[in-house]
């Protein structure tokens, strides 16, 4: 491993991958790319890739979690053993279980669960590819998967992590810069409510810079949803055009 | 002052603006905040009248009282069956809505209907708080014995039956088929051979696949009688 931290900031503005502080990774975004799920969805953050999938509402099993006035989302984050450079132990780990919690909150907050009381919704989020923004990338996928299995909800959500790097806030911070940056502050929104579903930081920024880091992530966050909607447009438009 | 900000049969996606105003009503997988109303499921927009409402896309079918449902029996109680209709709930078929007299002491139900078999049932009761009840009393309902059942996605069934039928007479008067479609997705065919069926079952999947596309009665008549003349029938 590196013990030197490397430089984040070139002396010409750019990031180390020569991105601008406020430019997002190449992102692609495609639904419906399991036949077996009800919805499914894979997101492309740059060298991040995450793929999920929805099943539901479906009757749950075990009997007794059943939630008699509204459905239960049941919400599964995992990273694949060959996600990372290092293999990554399967069995779910402390850091997947709190993503896992935090990524349902967040899409509990968007679907009409009562509208199928005594049923579930089953999430499950395959991170294939780890660089760093995989919650944004996946909960960003999971909502469309949501979306894909035709399920009622209040918007789509759109996710996106801001960091702060050498004193620089950026948006859509990778693995390297998460590692020696100073802060890291993922963010996901219903950008057509301007609700805020998720709001994590790990690190330090001050007040100003706080505000200044959300107004980023909010930019980042309507490229993103623009993205979002024109991915499920095209599925329906992918059809050849009969005469 | 309504605004409404979709076309007719314009694809709309959950957060989608659809429209301003106080005096549109929000229909069916709609959702109104103050003034504005936004779309809360991918599917096709409905403008009607200065109302919009959504024709979805993908999705399970709920049960709805009085709806006709294919099912397939999975279990067999004492005075009961369970019956899966492609619903989140699994649905109940009680011995005296099937039998005309029937005593549990010295009848079987596996006799009358069994694992497997599908039916024609009808939603007697559903409410959400308990699982749905069915019928097999009444005209067009029971045990099917004949012919095939295949699946669809249940939010296509309104496009093979058409608007005032149309969908599901040309169908049946193309191919000479009898069709008996489910609100629930799946649909029971008998045909004169085995050819016409397998006319039948591939226009279905064409509409299926082209719900969302404008101008299908047209095409599918075109692919059946395409079909037919390649077979030379």
């Amino acid at each position: 491993m590196n013990l030197e931290k490397p430089i984040l900031i070139r002396e010409d503005g750019l990031r180390h991958d020569g991105r601008k502080p406020d430019e997002l990774r190449p992102i692609r975004i495609e639904v419906g790319v399991l036949s077996n799920a009800d919805g499914s969805a894979l997101v492309e953050f740059g060298r991040t890739k995450v793929v999920a999938a929805v099943y539901g509402p479906r009757e749950i099993h075990p009997k007794h979690m059943t939630l008699p006035d509204r459905a239960l989302i049941r919400c599964r984050y995992h990273m694949a053993p060959f996600s990372t450079s290092d293999r990554k132990s399967p069995a779910p780990s402390r850091r997947e279980i709190e993503l896992s919690k935090v990524i349902r909150e967040a899409l509990e907050a968007s679907i009409f669960t009562e509208l199928f009381p005594r049923t579930t919704i089953d999430v499950f989020i395959e991170v294939l590819q780890a660089d760093g923004g995989t919650r944004t990338a996946g909960l960003t996928a999971a909502s469309l998967a949501v979306a894909d299995a035709g399920i009622p909800m209040r918007d789509l959500i759109a996710a996106v992590a801001v960091g702060k790097v050498d004193g620089v806030l950026v948006l859509d911070i990778d693995e390297l810069e998460d590692e020696y940056g100073e802060a890291d502050m993922p963010m996901a929104m219903m950008p057509s409510l301007n609700q805020i579903v998720l709001l994590q930081l790990n690190g330090v920024l001050t007040r100003e810079e706080f505000m200044k880091a959300i107004e980023l992530g909010k930019k980042g966050i309507m490229e993103i949803y623009r993205m979002q909607k024109e991915a499920l447009s095209k599925k329906y438009l992918q059809y050849p055009e009969v005469e | 002052m309504a605004k409404i900000y979709v076309a007719n049969r314009q694809i709309v996606r959950p957060g989608d603006l659809l429209a301003e105003g106080e005096d549109v009503k929000a229909g069916e997988y709609t959702y109104r905040i103050g003034s504005k109303i936004y779309s809360t499921i991918l599917g096709l927009a409905n403008v009607d009248n200065g109302n919009v409402s959504i024709i979805p896309l993908e999705g399970v079918a709920l049960p709805k009282e009085g709806d006709t449902v294919i099912g397939l029996i999975v279990g067999v109680g004492i005075t009961n069956w369970i019956v899966d209709i492609r619903a989140p709930y699994k649905a109940i078929l009680n011995a005296s809505e099937a039998l005309e007299s029937f005593n549990p002491i010295t009848d079987d139900l596996r006799r009358y209907l069994d694992i497997g078999d599908y039916i024609v049932a009808k939603i007697i009761v559903f409410d959400r708080t308990r699982n749905p009840m069915l019928t097999i009393k009444g005209k067009g309902l029971g045990k099917i014995t004949e012919g095939i059942v295949i699946e669809i996605k249940p939010s296509r069934v309104p496009r093979v039956i058409g608007k005032k039928k149309t969908m599901l007479n040309t169908l049946t008067e193309m191919t000479g088929c009898n069709i008996v479609v489910g609100q629930n997705g799946r649909i029971w065919i008998r045909c004169p051979n085995k050819h016409l069926e397998d006319i039948l079952v591939r226009a279905i999947k064409k509409i299926e696949d082209e719900a969302h596309i404008p101008g299908l009665t047209d095409r599918v008549k075109k692919f059946i009688e395409e079909e037919k003349k390649r077979l030379g029938l």
